[in-house]
């Protein structure tokens, strides 16, 4: 059987497929990148001297607060794609052609694999559109290469763990609306990270929450790999153990999920 | 296993059974098809119809039996089962965001043909079922019938020698229903083996070299058309009359007719042939009966389903042997 030996091909040829929707219908995409744009402005132009003062110890510094939102602001496109995954996941299962793939001689996972790269290359595309925007606004990061680099491994290796899970929750959900809601705590999450002020400003109770959830580890990481300012071994340990945790466990509950035979 | 991979029965299984809950689906079937004839497994809604049709094609297990695909089992053997099949469900199983053309390009790749050979693929089957002109618009803006054609040239992309069809004309209007008979009949004739679900007796009489009736999860009956039709006693003429005198009057006459007082209608069995059609008119015309409206009956798959199954006719026959 030649099928079984060609699971690279149809995940291309899935990928293909993913990539052929989002161009033809980007309005689900752009939509969600509208929340981390909006939320960015208002953070900056709004509450950016009162948080940066707050930050500061009473010195207000718009610029400052730039540096230390933006980061923070690529996290949340990142989990707002994601969300996008979710959806198009769930609707995508509630169509025809699901039944004919699963009656087809193809690799099973590519089904799943082409909504992953897909997803993974729009969340990049819309990283880099947040970025120039922050750049715009008076973003100065001043990494290396290297770090650059680094950066946007870092940034991949996120947004495959998050789309992972959203592929699972776009596979549980019964229609899109329900993948939209079961898929809020990944939208809530940076909220309760350090993605907007520091977990030191935090009630002490909730601290070690904001401080360990997967979001603050991977923004302090990009904050230390964008802006010079040291990654610390230990937020880098733990942003990565994240990620390939997420990734691990989002792949196998997807899998497993996606195996499950479907509802008459 | 004594069966091997050169198995001439295309679709071979025993005892298949399949449960939701508490409720039994598929209470112990079994299905013989040989390679390249038409099956039709007739049955009304919620027989099992698409049950059976999900086990045989890999996209749900069986809770009991065994059933080979083109030699291969459907649990052990599942993706060589795929490889030999293709599946047109009930629901329209093509992807709507992209068109007719992107839809069959997807087939051909994933059938893992040369791009070449893909666009060879695609041009000749669009054109084959009139898709060419719609080809470049999305599948979600075609019509009932263009859907099911497009699912169908979908399904031929792989040259599959089995194929599923789950109630491929339900929906349709007559016109796309006769084509989409036409295309099932060019597809025997190149030798592909045929398994159709369908609730007409009509069509699986039209298509079928075989049928078999499900009813509540059992097979009821199997056999060709011929066979079928002649376990069935339901043909017959039916008389109806709008003044209640001249009722009166023919049911008095036709002594053999089947009354129905409420609608002044009589029912006389008859196998609808022209001989028997002249002989009941002559006859009218001497007992000077005249009916406001002469129908013809002939059995349909109500009437093999009542025959078959033991269900009493509900009311109707009923009523009219008390009626008297």
């Amino acid at each position: 059987m030649s099928a079984a030996g060609q699971p690279f091909r149809d995940n291309l040829t899935m990928l293909r497929r993913n990539l052929l929707h989002a161009r033809r219908y980007p309005s689900l995409t752009l939509n969600l990148l509208l929340t981390p744009v909006i939320l960015l402005l208002l953070f900056v132009y709004v509450f950016g001297d009162v948080m940066s003062a707050g930050i500061n110890g009473g010195h207000a510094d718009r610029a400052e607060y730039v540096a230390y939102l933006v980061p923070g602001i690529l996290l949340l496109t990142v989990s707002m794609t994601s969300l996008g995954t979710a959806v198009s996941v769930a609707t995508d299962m509630t169509e025809g052609i699901m039944a004919r793939f699963r009656t087809m001689a193809i690799s099973r996972a590519s089904v799943l694999i082409g909504h992953v790269l897909g997803s993974v290359i729009q969340t990049l595309m819309a990283l880099v559109l947040v970025l120039g925007l922050g750049l715009a606004i008076g973003f100065r990061p001043d990494a290396t290469p290297l770090e650059w680099l680094a950066a946007a491994g870092l940034m991949t290796l996120v947004s495959l763990a998050l789309t992972w899970l959203a592929v699972g929750i776009g596979l549980v959900s019964p229609n899109p609306e329900g993948a939209s809601n079961t898929g809020t705590p990944l939208v809530m999450l940076p909220f309760l990270s350090s993605a907007f002020v520091p977990v030191d400003a935090m009630p002490g109770w909730f601290r070690w929450f904001a401080e360990y959830q997967p979001f603050s580890p991977v923004i302090e990481t990009l904050r230390g790999l964008l802006l010079g300012s040291g990654i610390g071994t230990r937020n880098a340990v733990l942003a990565v153990a994240w990620c390939v945790g997420l990734t691990v466990l989002g792949y196998l509950w997807s899998k497993a999920r996606f195996n499950r035979e479907p509802r008459r | 296993m004594t069966t091997t991979n050169a198995d001439p029965l295309a679709i071979a299984a025993t005892g298949l059974r399949k449960s939701y809950g508490d409720k039994t689906v598929l209470d112990g079937i079994d299905l013989h098809v040989p390679a390249g004839t038409v099956f039709s497994l007739l049955g009304p809604n919620g027989a099992g119809k698409t049950t059976a049709v999900g086990i045989l094609s890999t996209l749900i297990s069986a809770d009991g039996g065994q059933a080979r695909i083109a030699g291969y089992d459907v649990t052990a053997e599942a993706q060589a089962v795929r490889a030999a099949i293709g599946v047109t469900g009930q629901f329209s199983a093509v992807d709507g965001l992209i068109t007719g053309e992107e839809n069959m390009l997807l087939m051909a790749d994933l059938h893992h043909l040369s791009r070449q050979e893909g666009r060879r693929v695609t041009a000749a089957l669009l054109e084959r079922f009139d898709l060419t002109e719609a080809a470049k618009k999305p599948a979600s803006t075609y019509s009932g019938g263009m859907k099911r054609r497009l699912d169908i040239a979908m399904t031929l992309v792989g040259s599959p020698r089995i194929i599923f069809l789950d109630e491929p004309t339900t929906g349709l209007d007559p016109r796309s229903r006769h084509t989409m008979w036409q295309i099932i009949r060019e597809l025997v004739s190149g030798g592909t083996t045929v398994f159709l679900t369908t609730q007409y007796l009509e069509e699986a009489d039209q298509l079928a070299d075989r049928i078999a009736v499900l009813d509540g999860g059992r097979i009821v009956a199997d056999g060709s058309a011929e066979q079928l039709k002649r376990l069935v006693p339901g043909g017959h003429v039916r008389l109806r009359f709008s003044d209640p005198e001249a009722y009166e009057q023919a049911a008095t006459a036709l002594r053999e007719a089947t009354r129905d007082d409420e609608a002044l209608t009589l029912q006389i069995p008859s196998d609808g042939s022209q001989r028997e059609l002249r002989a009941i008119l002559d006859w009218l015309d001497a007992a000077g009966i005249e009916a406001d409206e002469l129908s013809v009956h002939t059995p349909d798959l109500d009437d093999v389903f009542f025959a078959l199954t033991a269900t009493p006719v509900p009311a109707q026959s009923a009523d009219k042997e008390t009626a008297r």
